[in-house]
Parts: structure tokens; C-alpha cells; sequence
């Protein structure tokens, strides 16, 4: 499957996906505005907590193709962060007090300068979470040690499974994906990733495999620790149940199976104030692959830079103006208040 | 004739206005519902997934539908949704079938 930029399809173009989220009032039954929703909440202009990590995506190259990407990673992507840009990351970084630095993708570990920003990371005393799509590691010889490597710098490692079988896995993530999953895995819990009292924390994200919304995060985690452990002795910590938002090949994907408009009115049937006061956008600063920021990873993929003029690339970095500014808000943040809350870090409210 | 059919999907989302005509037992009916479905002895899963085998035994549309999306969305997949299915055939095949056993006993008392 080719990414849909490779495709030249309609839906890689940002500007075009704001358009499909916003239909003009005579296009018919447009949904509420999500900024009408906030003032409702009393929570409009949207303003940040203290800034508490900093999540850099370090560029849209991926080993897969999954169906419900934001941020239509492949292997055809070839926009990857640079050494350089990781140094103004870096600077930035020793400016704050910032604990946590959360590195994604595209696939992070397929980039060359990869394990030196992990290293610089940790000589900063800061943590550093990865997401790893697990297949990666049994990919290619060259990132068998990868467990090691993470081990040795305390990551926490957080890796997407949407179901303890192959059958909903491998619809949304490929063909052969869980199998390769679960060889990743064994090989993580072999370091000591997921397995208690080791200190190396292992999560796992549920997303869900199509047009609903995730079901209870303790049920599900309760479910997947059972079944992963007693059908593929794999054992992991805590699991994440994250929506899926309306952006890229998700959109593609409701907009292709006519569930466009349903899925939008679940979404918004299900808005939890409880869960937009809490929104990661608050306490999370998104740095894309060419250094500009954004509130989180899915305003980056619709080119929704930071409302602060002054400070919308990482070298210009200007903590006190970014954490006094308004918050960007569109129709596709109904993922993240919809029922339990979504974010990096599983449900909110 | 228009292709309309007796069932509209439309339909299952004005399930509540059933209340209109007799309110109290409406109110009655979905308070008692929403406490059957809460988690309790059974996990809200286990309760959706007995719920969707029993929609097909008693062949609701409207359930079949509510509950297919409610156990995607507790996790469940393909194959634990038709295993479910089958309980549900298992049952009221083997209902069918026992009661053949009272047959078996007057057959016996009627012939030599």
C-alpha cells in the first residue's frame, strides 16, 4: 500500500482536509464547532499548563503502511529530521525544565541520527519515550539490538497493538504484523521491558480497527495482559486506549467506508468536558520533522502551526510566550474529548 | 411500489422516544436497562457479547446492530463475535432438540 502522498491523492493535501472537517453551512449538516463546545465548557481560548514534554516527530519514513495513520508515514516517505534540526531540539531542551521528551514518527529508529539524539537525551538527564511500531526491530539485523539500546538509556518504550490477535492486528497494521509483533516483544520482555520490577516501563496502545471508539482502558488492558500472556507468554505494563482522529488515511478510511458522518457523531455525542480540560495539547509541545511546532502531532499533519508568531520554529523556541498563547483548535479534536478522553497517554477524564 | 422496508436503521436511534406514550414505564424500562448492562459480577464485555448472541436467537435488527458496535468497541473481534453467535445457535438448536425427548416418551407409550 502506498502512502497517499505517494498516491497524489486529494486527502494529502492539509488544506483539502480542513475543508472535508469544515463543509461550508449550505454543504448540509455540519457538526457543531469544537470552539463552540469549549466556550460551552468555559474552556475557550484553550490555554496551556506548564510545558511537560516535548514530543518530537522525527520524520514521516515508516517500515509500515497502517491504515489508520495520521500522519500517512510509509516506506515512500522520505522527510526525516535532520542532525542539525536535533541540535536547536536539544538547545531548546537545556533551556527548560522539561522531564520528558517523546519521540515519533513515521518509525523514529529509521532514523540515522536516531540513537544520537536518544544518547544526547539522556546526557541531559532527561526521559525519553519512544514510540516503536515493534516490527522494526525484527526488520532488518541492524535493529535486533534495539531492545539493548533502550534498556541502556531507561526509555520507555510504547509501542501500538490493536487486538491480542493477528485477525483486527493485521487488518489495520498489515499482513503479518502481529506474528513480527509478538517476536518483538518476546525480545523487549527478554531485557526485561514489561516484566515487574525490572524499572524498564513497556506500554502497549489500543487503537481501535475501524469506525468506533476505544471500550474501558482497564478492561482492555485486563483482557490483553491475559490473552498475550497466556496464548504468547508476552507481558507488558500498562495499556493505552487512544481514539482515532478524523486526519490523513483515518479520514481516507471513514470517508471510503461511508462512516464519515456517523463516526463525526459519535464523536461528538460523546464530548467530555472532563476530558477537555485535560487535552495533552495543554502540557505537550509538538516539534515536526523540518523543527516547526505545533499543539500536537495531528495539528502538525494539518500544517496548524502554534499561534505565536514570534516562536513557531524550534530555534526560535521562547518558552514563556509559547506557554501564554491560544491553543489551535479544529473539528478533529472531538477524538481527543470523545467519552474516557484520548491523548499520547491513553484516556483522560 | 417504493422499496421501503419494514425495518429503517434510522430507527434504532429513536428508541427512546417509546417513552412518550407511556412515561413511567418507558423511565422504568431503560433505568432497568442501564443497570443490567453496568459491570457487575460480569464485565461490561462479557455482558455485550452475551447480549449480541442473544439479538440473533431472538432475531432483533435493531440489537444486532446496537450490539455488533458495542462489542467492536470493547474489543471484541470477528471470532469471539461468531463464537458468540454459535452459543446462541447452540442453545435454541439443542431447545429444539431436547424437547424431542417428550416425543421419544410418547412414542413409546402409544406404540408396541
Amino acid at each position: 500500500m502506498k502512502s497517499l502522498h505517494a498516491q497524489h491523492h486529494v486527502l494529502s493535501d492539509s488544506a483539502y482536509q480542513l475543508t472535508v472537517l469544515n463543509p461550508a453551512e449550505a454543504a448540509g449538516a455540519a457538526f457543531p464547532s469544537f470552539a463552540s463546545k469549549l466556550r460551552e465548557t468555559g474552556l475557550l481560548p484553550l490555554r496551556p499548563t506548564p510545558l511537560a514534554v516535548l514530543q518530537v516527530n522525527m520524520g514521516k519514513m515508516c517500515n509500515q503502511v497502517c491504515k489508520h495513520c495520521h500522519v500517512d508515514a510509509g516506506p515512500d516517505r522520505t522527510e526525516i529530521m535532520t542532525r542539525a534540526t536535533m541540535q536547536e531540539c536539544l538547545d531548546a531542551l537545556a533551556q527548560t525544565d522539561i522531564q520528558v521528551v517523546d519521540l515519533t514518527g513515521g518509525a523514529p529508529e529509521m532514523n540515522p541520527d536516531f540513537r544520537w539524539f536518544v544518547e544526547q537525551i539522556s546526557a541531559q538527564g532527561r526521559q525519553t519515550i519512544v514510540r516503536c511500531n515493534l516490527t522494526i526491530i525484527v526488520a532488518n539485523k541492524k535493529y535486533h539490538d534495539l531492545p539493548q539500546f533502550f534498556a541502556r538509556h531507561g526509555v520507555r518504550v510504547v509501542s501500538s497493538l490493536p487486538h491480542f490477535a493477528a485477525a483486527r492486528t493485521d487488518a489495520q497494521r498489515g499482513e503479518g504484523v502481529f506474528d513480527r509483533s509478538m517476536r518483538a516483544l518476546h525480545m523487549l520482555n527478554e531485557v526485561g521491558y514489561g516484566i515487574e520490577g525490572s524499572g524498564l516501563n513497556l506500554d502497549l496502545v489500543y487503537n481501535p480497527s475501524g469506525a468506533f471508539l476505544p471500550g474501558n482502558q482497564a478492561s482492555l488492558e485486563r483482557e490483553f495482559k491475559q490473552r498475550l500472556g497466556r496464548e504468547h507468554q508476552v507481558q507488558f505494563n500498562n495499556l493505552l486506549a487512544i481514539t482515532n482522529l478524523p486526519v490523513s488515511r483515518f479520514l481516507d478510511y471513514l470517508l471510503e467506508s461511508n462512516n464519515y458522518a456517523s463516526y463525526m457523531d459519535k464523536l461528538v455525542q460523546a464530548y467530555n468536558p472532563a476530558a477537555a480540560e485535560n487535552v495533552m495539547c495543554r502540557s505537550t509541545l509538538s516539534v515536526g520533522w523540518d523543527g516547526q511546532l505545533y499543539d500536537c502531532d495531528f495539528n502538525q499533519m494539518l500544517e496548524l502551526l502554534v499561534a505565536v508568531p514570534t516562536s513557531q520554529h524550534i530555534r526560535n523556541f521562547n518558552q514563556q510566550a509559547l506557554e501564554a498563547r491560544n491553543i489551535v483548535v479544529n473539528q478533529h479534536c472531538y477524538g481527543c474529548t470523545a467519552g474516557a478522553g484520548s491523548s499520547c497517554g491513553g484516556a483522560t477524564a | 411500489m417504493s422499496d421501503a422496508s419494514y425495518y429503517n436503521p434510522a430507527d434504532l436511534a429513536k428508541f427512546g422516544k417509546i417513552s412518550e406514550w407511556q412515561p413511567e414505564m418507558g423511565r422504568k424500562f431503560f433505568d432497568y436497562y442501564g443497570e443490567v448492562f453496568k459491570e457487575g459480577a460480569l464485565s461490561e464485555r462479557e455482558k455485550s457479547l452475551i447480549a449480541l448472541a442473544v439479538a440473533h436467537v431472538v432475531q432483533c435488527p435493531y440489537c444486532i446492530d446496537a450490539y455488533t458496535s458495542d462489542a467492536l468497541q470493547k474489543g471484541a473481534d470477528e471470532a469471539q463475535m461468531m463464537e458468540a453467535v454459535h452459543v446462541g445457535a447452540a442453545i435454541k438448536g439443542g431447545a429444539t432438540l431436547v424437547h424431542a425427548t417428550m416425543m421419544m416418551n410418547k412414542a413409546k407409550e402409544l406404540s408396541m
